[in-house]
């Protein structure tokens, strides 16, 4: 029931993401090119996506369940370190050259394009690298 | 900064992030799960017992996004600049850099936003000015 759930939660994810436009890394090049020919859309899918979100966190806050009953499975840790911001200046970094963040690049993979593939083969590898090094310590 | 008109889609892409939100709804009302792509993805190279089906799912549920949105006639045609080596570099600086810093853009800058969270606020600036640098110096210092 469960992964049937999440399946279909991954469908209508995925159809936002390229209605939004987030599968063409051209236009997301073309927001974070600010200096440039600035495309604002990814501002709009932001906005989009929090102001519903917004709500069904504070539901489910409120609920402290799910509508069905289950546990809900929610970060809680607080702290702002090195990792945590050492960690998304390297995502930036790799975002900005590429014009792929994880979802987006999944997609793109399925849809059949080449560059997708080569990206989605170093994101999994890059992930590997630091379950392997997370064992080491 | 100029506006490019030409590629601004204010509308489906509002559309499109409030499906985005919805799919995230779903997820945590239902399964109760957060919807992070890097998350869900990376907790299947750590597999533990009972955590792998919903994940498997809602990837499967990704992939299987392009081939539904054409079956409705929406297509998409990606432009991309980047070569091997690009992306190669970039692939392998977004699977570690998700890893270290907890989430992407859609656990950090979409539900971690969403639930206030400060964490997910100062790695969704970390990673947003990080993107800006990158481009700014690939396109106009390079």
């Amino acid at each position: 029931m469960n992964a049937l759930l999440a399946l279909a939660a991954g469908l209508v994810f995925g159809a936002g993401l390229i209605l939004s436009g987030m599968t063409d890394p051209g236009k997301v090049i073309g927001f974070l090119d600010v200096a440039g020919n600035w495309d604002p859309s990814l501002a709009f899918v932001m906005a989009g996506a929090i102001v519903v979100g917004f709500f069904a966190f504070r539901s489910a806050g409120r609920r402290g369940r799910t509508f069905l009953g289950g546990a809900l499975h929610l970060p809680n840790r607080r702290d702002i370190d090195a990792r945590l911001i050492g960690g998304s200046v390297a995502f930036g970094i790799g975002w900005g050259l590429a014009g792929f963040c994880p979802g987006p690049a999944l997609v793109s993979l399925a849809s059949g394009v080449d560059q997708a593939a080569v990206f989605v083969a170093a994101m999994l590898s890059g992930m590997v690298v630091y379950t392997a090094a997370e064992r080491l310590r | 900064m100029t506006i490019d008109w030409a590629h601004f889609t204010p509308w489906t892409s509002l559309a499109g992030g409030a499906l985005i939100g919805f799919a995230a709804a779903m997820l945590l009302l239902l399964s109760g799960r957060v919807a992070g792509i890097s998350g869900i993805v990376g907790g299947l190279l750590r597999p533990q017992r009972g955590d792998v089906a919903w994940r498997l799912a809602f990837v499967g549920g990704l992939l299987a996004a392009p081939a539904a949105m054409a079956l409705l006639g929406q297509g998409h045609a990606p432009r991309i600049d980047a070569g091997f080596g690009t992306l190669v570099v970039a692939g392998l600086l977004v699977g570690a850099g998700t890893s270290y810093g907890s989430g992407c853009t859609s656990g950090h800058g979409v539900c971690g936003l969403s639930r206030l969270s400060p964490r997910s606020l100062v790695a969704t600036l970390a990673f947003m000015a990080a993107g800006v640098a990158t481009v700014y110096l690939a396109r106009h210092f390079l």
